[in-house]
C-alpha cells in the first residue's frame, strides 16, 4: 500500500487581484522508503504543493482535493487537532532557509526537545540524551555543549543539520526536504544530501526532495515528478526521464543543464512560467514550446501515460530539438 | 548616561529661570514689595549673582547630594521628592500593568484574526483611547463611575477613615502591614480610575506595538517550523512568535513610562494624587526655583534608570545581545 497518496490536489490563493492558482490538480503516490524528487523552476508550485499537505499555508489559501491519505488515515477530513498528532511526528518538512528557520530566542536543545515533548510527553530535560544522540547523528561536533548553543552562532550548514536532527527526532515515516541545500554553498550542500540519504537509509524512511537541481535528481531520487506552473508535466522514474524526456519541458530543463550545453552557450528556456494574468488558453508551457503547434495553444493538454502533452517525445526515433541560445551573464 | 545628566541639569536649571517671576513675588503675593526689600530678598536668596555662579553652585551642592530647599515649604527638596515619589511610582507601575495586561492579549488577538472585524474592533478602540484627552477621559469617568454609579471615589489615595502609618510609601503596601481591616480595599479601590486613566494611552500603544510586531513575527520562517513541528496554536503563538515580538514590544513599554511621568501630572490633578506630578506642577507656579530644578533632576533619573533596566530586559528576552557583548 501507498505511504501517502494525493489526488487531484489544488491550491488556490486570494490575492488582491483575484484567486491566484499556485497547484492545480497533482496526482502524488509515495511508497514506504522511497526517494521521490519534485522539479521545476520557481514559481512551479513545488513547495504550496507540500506546504498544503502539511497544512501550512497561509490564511489566504484554499486547499482542495479529491484524497489525501497518508498511513491509511484521510489527512483531508481531519481536524486540526488530529492532524498536529501527524504533523512533525510521521510527516516532517524541512526547509530551504536554515538560518531563519531555527527560532532566534531558544537554544538548539530546547528546539529539539520540544518536538519530543510534544509527541511522546513527559519533562523535556528528560530527552536531553536523545537531543545529543540526534545531533551525533547528523553529524554536529561536540552535540553536548551545542545543546546550549543559540541558532545565531551556528553556520548556515549547522542550522540545516539541527533543523534534520529536529524533523527526524520523532522517527518520521516520511521526511519532505524541501530545497534543502539551496542557501548552502555547493561542498555543504553535497554533505547535507549524503546526510539526508544516508538517513532515509537507516531509517527506512521516504524522502520526498523538492529541488530545481537535475544533478541532485540524478544523483538522489528512485522517481522523479516534473511540475509546470501548478501542473503535473511527466512522472517517471528517474533514469527514464534523464534517457528519454517525454514531455518537451522535461527535455527543455536536462538540455539547460550547463553539463549538456554544446557550445559555449547555455541552452535555456525563453520566457517565464506564466502568472496570475498572462495563463495561456492551451497548453501552460505552449508559448515556451521549442515543438509547440496551433492545437497546443488552443486547447488544454491532455494526460496521457502520466504526460501532460499533445505531442509527447520520443527521442528513441533521435529527433533533435532545436534549442534556442541565450547567453548567459 | 553622564552627558545626558549635565544636559537635564542644565535644561532643569534654565527652564524655571526662563519663565518670567520669581519666588519672592509669588511669595509675596497680591499686596507686593518695593524694589529694594525685593532686590534684598533675592540677595539673600542668592539669585543676584550671574546665572553661571548659580548654576556651578547648583552643580557643587548635587555632588554633595544637596538639592537645595524648597522656598516655599522650607524642607530639603530631596526629603519631599522621596516622600511623594512612592504615589507616584505606584499609580505609575498599576497604570502600566493595567496596560500590559489588556494591550498584549488584545494586541495577540487582533494580529491572530487580522482583517476581521474584531482585529478592527479592537484597532478602533485603541486609536479612540490614544487620541483621547487625559483630562477629559478622567472627568468622563468620574462622572460615569463616581458620580452615577457611585463605585469609585473621586480623589485621594485612602478613605480618612483609615490611619494608615507611612512604612514604605506605597499605599497597597502600608495597608497590607497596618492592621486596618478593609483598607487594602480602600486603597485598591481608589486607585483604579486613576490607572485606567493614566493607563489608556500607553495601552493604545502597546495593544498596536504588539500587534504589528505579532504580524511580522508571524509570518517568519520559525513560526512555520514551529507549526510543522505540529505544536499546538498556544504554543506558537504564546512562545514561539510572541517571544520575539516581545523585542519591540519592550522598548515601546520603555518610552511609555517617560511619557507616563508626563500623564501623571494631569491624572494627579484630576485625582488630587499627592504625587511627584501635582507637586511639581505647584513649584512651578509659585516659582520654587530649588524644588524645580531638583525635582526635574530626579524624574528625568528615574527615567533614566528605567531605560536601563530595559536595556537589561533586551539580554534576557534576545539572547543575539548578550552574546554580542560577551564577544566584544
Amino acid at each position: 500500500m501507498a505511504l501517502l497518496e494525493i489526488v487531484n490536489l489544488t491550491v488556490d490563493f486570494a490575492t488582491a487581484t483575484g484567486s491566484l492558482r499556485a497547484v492545480d490538480g497533482i496526482n502524488l503516490t509515495i511508497n514506504e522508503g522511497e526517494i521521490v524528487a519534485i522539479v521545476g523552476e520557481s514559481g512551479s508550485g513545488k513547495s504550496v504543493g507540500m506546504l498544503a499537505l502539511m497544512g501550512l499555508l497561509p490564511w489566504t489559501s484554499t486547499v482542495t482535493a479529491d484524497r489525501i491519505s497518508f498511513d491509511g488515515q484521510d489527512l483531508l477530513n481531519m481536524t486540526e487537532k488530529q492532524r498536529r498528532k501527524i504533523i512533525g511526528k510521521d510527516i516532517s518538512m524541512i526547509f530551504q532557509e536554515p538560518m531563519t528557520s531555527l527560532n532566534p530566542c531558544f537554544t538548539v536543545g530546547y528546539q529539539i526537545t520540544e518536538v519530543l515533548c510534544q509527541h511522546f510527553g513527559g519533562k523535556r530535560k528528560s530527552y536531553n540524551k536523545k537531543a545529543i544522540e540526534l545531533l551525533n547523528q547528523v553529524g554536529i561536533p561536540a552535540a553536548e555543549s551545542r545543546l546550549n548553543s543559540f541558532p545565531h552562532q551556528l553556520s548556515g550548514g549547522m542550522c540545516q543539520r539541527v533543523m534534520i536532527a529536529m524533523m527526524i527526532a520523532c522517527k518520521p515515516k516520511l521526511l519532505i526536504a524541501d530545497e534543502p541545500t539551496t542557501a548552502l554553498d555547493v561542498t555543504i550542500q553535497a554533505q547535507i544530501l549524503e546526510l539526508l540519504i544516508e538517513l532515509q537509509q537507516s531509517h527506512g524512511m521516504a524522502l520526498v526532495l523538492i529541488t530545481h537541481d537535475m544533478a541532485v535528481v540524478a544523483e538522489t531520487a528512485e522517481r522523479v515528478i516534473v511540475l509546470y506552473a501548478g501542473q503535473q508535466v511527466e512522472q517517471r522514474k528517474v533514469k527514464e526521464l534523464f534517457d528519454n524526456p517525454k514531455h518537451p519541458y522535461s527535455e527543455a530543463l536536462l538540455n539547460a543543464l550547463p553539463e549538456r550545453a554544446q557550445d559555449k552557450l547555455l541552452n535555456a528556456i525563453p520566457g517565464v512560467v506564466p502568472g496570475q494574468m498572462d495563463r495561456p488558453k492551451g497548453c501552460l508551457f505552449s508559448p515556451r514550446c521549442n515543438y509547440a503547434q496551433e492545437l497546443c495553444s488552443e486547447e488544454k493538454a491532455p494526460l496521457k501515460d502520466g504526460i501532460l502533452c499533445h505531442f509527447p517525445l520520443d527521442l528513441s526515433k533521435s529527433r533533435k530539438p532545436k534549442a534556442i541560445n541565450v547567453e548567459t551573464g | 548616561m553622564v552627558p545626558v545628566f549635565f544636559g537635564v541639569t542644565l535644561v532643569a536649571f534654565g527652564f524655571i529661570r526662563v519663565l518670567p517671576g520669581d519666588p519672592v513675588e509669588v511669595l509675596a503675593g497680591e499686596r507686593g514689595v518695593s524694589p529694594e526689600r525685593h532686590a534684598e530678598l533675592l540677595a539673600q536668596l542668592g539669585f543676584d549673582k550671574p546665572l553661571w555662579q548659580q548654576y556651578f553652585s547648583y552643580i557643587g551642592d548635587i555632588f554633595q547630594g544637596d538639592l537645595g530647599t524648597s522656598l516655599i515649604t522650607n524642607r530639603p527638596v530631596v526629603e519631599e521628592f522621596f516622600e511623594l515619589f512612592p504615589a507616584t511610582a505606584e499609580l505609575g507601575l498599576c497604570a502600566i500593568l493595567f496596560a500590559l495586561i489588556i494591550g498584549i492579549p488584545a494586541g495577540i488577538i487582533a494580529a491572530i484574526k487580522r482583517g476581521t472585524w474584531i482585529d478592527q474592533g479592537i484597532m478602533s478602540i485603541s486609536l479612540t483611547g490614544y487620541s483621547m484627552p487625559i483630562f477629559w477621559w478622567g472627568l468622563l469617568l468620574i462622572m460615569l463611575f463616581s458620580n452615577t454609579l457611585n463605585l469609585t471615589p473621586v480623589s485621594g489615595r485612602l478613605s480618612f477613615l483609615f490611619d494608615v502609618p507611612p512604612v514604605t510609601g506605597f499605599m497597597l503596601i502600608d495597608t497590607l502591614l497596618s492592621d486596618e481591616k478593609g483598607s487594602f480595599l480602600n486603597a485598591l479601590h481608589h486607585l483604579v480610575l486613576p490607572s485606567i486613566v493614566l493607563g489608556t494611552i500607553p495601552l493604545a500603544v502597546i495593544a498596536r506595538q504588539t500587534r504589528s510586531a505579532m504580524l511580522e513575527v508571524l509570518s517568519e520562517d520559525y513560526v512555520r517550523t514551529a507549526r510543522a513541528k505540529g505544536l499546538s496554536t498556544y504554543r506558537v503563538v504564546a512562545i514561539h512568535a510572541l517571544r520575539n515580538a516581545m523585542i519591540t514590544v519592550v522598548t515601546v513599554i520603555g518610552l511609555q513610562v517617560s511619557l507616563l511621568l508626563a500623564g501623571a501630572i494631569l491624572t494627579e490633578t484630576i485625582f488630587g494624587w499627592p504625587g511627584i506630578g501635582k507637586w511639581i506642577i505647584f513649584s512651578v507656579f509659585s516659582r520654587d526655583y530649588f524644588a524645580v530644578q531638583g525635582g526635574l533632576l530626579l524624574i528625568a533619573t528615574s527615567i533614566m534608570i528605567v531605560n536601563l533596566i530595559v536595556d537589561l530586559l533586551y539580554g534576557f528576552i534576545n539572547p543575539r545581545i548578550l552574546h554580542q557583548k560577551s564577544k566584544s
